[in-house]
């Protein structure tokens, strides 16, 4: 498709050199331009802004606004449930005012009388300890969401920094590439373990460990990128005309990058949940006192092999599983909306 | 090119110095605890002595320089914990070739499927062959392996008619742990290459491809597919030897007796010898991936260059 002028700049134009070649002696004409300060602004009105039309192109992708939406309400959701009528605590066991044993493995939807008279249904069943399932998947996926939120910001921003100087600055490659190297190659578990030994466990240890190693792998892929378009030839015209390297990072290198910027960090939000199910595997994440997604599953996991209990198994990945495809579906619709050729 | 090259490798061996270490160092951190089985019913002396037989109530620069001395004699320590008096290597060396088989089998599957699957996707963006390979790929990042590798254990030995355990000789043992490696690959390497592609695709050359009159399929494979996998080629090298360390899940579920898992066991367990002989097994598998990685972007894209450049930055 050939590069057609706005013809509302065409005319300005054509009128323009005809009033000076009116207006203008010979002398003036060929005499070096002064810089002037209203001209630089002189150009057809267009009313384009990158990010309304990025917006706007998102806003067209009914699949991606559909899973926004589901994951807004769910973390709406998260946050509502306990204040609902007729809720029990996360933590609370329920027992049986009879026989004063607690309610184990409760099929979900079954009705029961609990110890202060009411009765009460439990929508998801209960786990293994008498602990309503339903409450203690919303908890469990307040906590996971935070925890992937939170660690996916602090990865962003320190990878994004890091992850520049490392491939723009080619005096800091080695000294990076080095330091990456040995960051890189300290197990995680042993940062997970003696971070666990030094601070007192919970939601806000497991994220420190979590972004103490989690960055390296985003400083990665930015200075990958940055490596790969550093030397073309825009950067080239760039430096050549003296553009100052902040500047040159700021307008030129990270709107660039701004799609797979965007992917990557709606990916890694499931991405830290998921991981999270795995540092519970290995036996080093959240007390079993604080629902988490990664509790949850483990849990479930050992429930496996009894068909009748493995609707414990089931419920917390289905809601798992809404997460991140709301979080791939839209971060791709996002990246595909922020590429700047795909605006109308 | 060399030049870099040997530059790196001669710095990467100052940096295992620095990961071991400092993995050492913070080794030394751990709580002495867990050096003994029934540390509360041990007498102050019991506990002062046992330290002394592990050399641990030395100064640090004594252990340090010990361990480095050991290292240069090509010595890795014999193991304490996990098979006590067993030295270190000999642990090792029947793991690292099952994890090595079984992750390099793997990550082919993966490639032989999630290459052309990429390519395809983005060939046919927005009609059905993409929705198709999308749904895919959603679902296998949307539920996590730690409960599709159940599922898939489950029922995938029931269809083939195997047993649940392990038989490292029946090949027929090895397509579930092979397939249920790779199926997160395939994933990653399909959605990965889409992107790239799709991005390419709107570039200036792929235009002027265009008004020459090639078709679109040459187009696609062979001016879209080079650019759009440089930046995936890094990443190969590193997947290929990491294999090495092996699957965690996987290993466990099937009772594989391969290297997955072991690291995050002797450290837990304690076991330092065994923590830094395999930190220095996989830091080394690390370095070397990396600068293999760099070398394919290089080989693959000539605009790259490495490393100091007259007149750059």
């Amino acid at each position: 498709m050939p590069r057609l002028k706005n013809p509302a700049i065409t005319s300005m134009e054509e009128e323009f050199t005809k009033r000076m070649a009116e207006e203008m002696t010979d002398e003036e004409l060929f005499s070096f331009a002064e810089f002037d300060e209203s001209q630089v602004e002189r150009t057809g009105y267009s009313n384009y802004s990158y990010w309304r039309s990025t917006f706007q192109a998102f806003a067209r992708r009914k699949s991606a606004m559909f899973f926004l939406s589901l994951v807004v309400l769910l973390v709406l959701f998260t946050f509502i449930q306990p204040m609902l009528p007729g809720q029990i605590d996360y933590f609370q066991v329920n027992n049986d005012p009879t026989s004063g044993l607690p309610y184990r493995n409760l099929r979900p939807g079954t009705e029961v009388t609990l110890t202060d008279g009411t009765q009460h249904r439990f929508l998801l069943g209960t786990n293994s300890i008498g602990q309503d399932l339903w409450a203690n998947i919303w908890a469990g996926t307040r906590t996971s969401l935070f925890i992937g939120v939170t660690v996916a910001l602090i990865e962003a921003f320190v990878g994004i920094v890091i992850g520049i100087l490392w491939g723009y600055v080619r005096k800091l490659d080695f000294f990076f590439t080095e330091l990456y190297n040995v960051l890189d190659n300290i197990p995680v578990t042993i940062v997970l373990i003696l971070v666990a030994y030094i601070l007192p466990a919970g939601v806000g240890t497991l994220i420190l460990a979590m972004s103490l190693t989690g960055w390296i792998g985003m400083a990665r892929f930015i200075r990958n990128f940055i490596i790969i378009i550093r030397d073309r030839e825009y950067n080239l015209a760039s430096r050549c005309l003296g553009t100052k390297t902040p500047k040159i990072i700021m307008k030129n290198l990270l709107p660039y990058l701004i799609s797979i910027i965007m992917l990557r960090m709606a990916l890694s939000i499931p991405a830290n949940i998921g991981y999270e199910v795995f540092i519970t595997y290995i036996g080093l994440g959240l007390p079993a006192t604080i629902a988490s997604l990664g509790n949850l599953i483990n849990v479930g996991r050992q429930m496996m092999l009894s068909p009748s209990l493995r609707y414990q198994l089931v419920y917390p990945t289905i809601i798992l599983s809404i997460v991140t495809i709301s979080f791939y579906v839209s971060g791709n619709a996002f990246s595909d909306a922020a590429d700047p050729k795909q605006h109308v | 090119m060399l030049l870099y090259v040997s530059k790196r490798l001669l710095r990467s061996l100052l940096t295992l110095f620095i990961i071991l270490a400092i993995v050492f160092i913070l080794l030394r951190q751990m709580p002495i605890e867990g050096y003994f089985a029934n540390y509360d019913k041990l007498s102050k002396m019991q506990i002062e002595s046992g330290l002394h037989q592990m050399g641990l109530d030395q100064p640090m620069p004594v252990q340090l320089g010990r361990m480095f001395k050991n290292l240069l004699q090509g010595d890795l320590g014999t193991s304490r914990i996990y098979r006590n008096n067993v030295p270190v290597t000999q642990i090792l060396a029947p793991k690292i070739p099952i994890s090595l088989k079984l992750g390099s089998l793997a990550l082919l599957v993966s490639l032989i499927i999630g290459i052309p699957m990429g390519t395809l996707m983005a060939r046919y963006k927005g009609k059905f062959f993409d929705h198709l390979g999308t749904g895919f790929v959603v679902f296998i990042q949307a539920v996590p392996a730690a409960v599709y590798y159940l599922f898939l254990q489950l029922y995938g030995t029931q269809l083939l008619g195997i047993k649940m355990l392990f038989n490292i000789n029946d090949w027929k043992m090895w397509i579930l742990p092979v397939f249920s490696m790779s199926l997160g690959n395939i994933a990653y390497y399909a959605m990965w290459l889409r992107r790239y592609m799709v991005d390419e695709s709107t570039k200036d050359y792929v235009q002027l491809a265009r008004i020459k009159g090639l078709s679109e399929n040459n187009i696609m494979f062979s001016h879209i597919f080079r650019n759009a996998f440089v930046p995936m080629i890094q990443y190969l090298p590193t997947s290929f030897l990491n294999t090495v360390i092996g699957s965690i899940y996987i290993e466990s579920l099937y009772s594989i007796p391969g290297m997955g898992g072991l690291l995050v066991d002797v450290i837990k367990r304690q076991d330092n010898t065994m923590v830094q002989a395999i930190v220095l097994l996989f830091a080394t598998v690390g370095i070397i991936g990396l600068i293999l990685g760099d070398m394919a972007m290089v080989v693959l894209d000539p605009r790259i260059t490495l490393g100091h450049k007259k007149g750059g930055r």
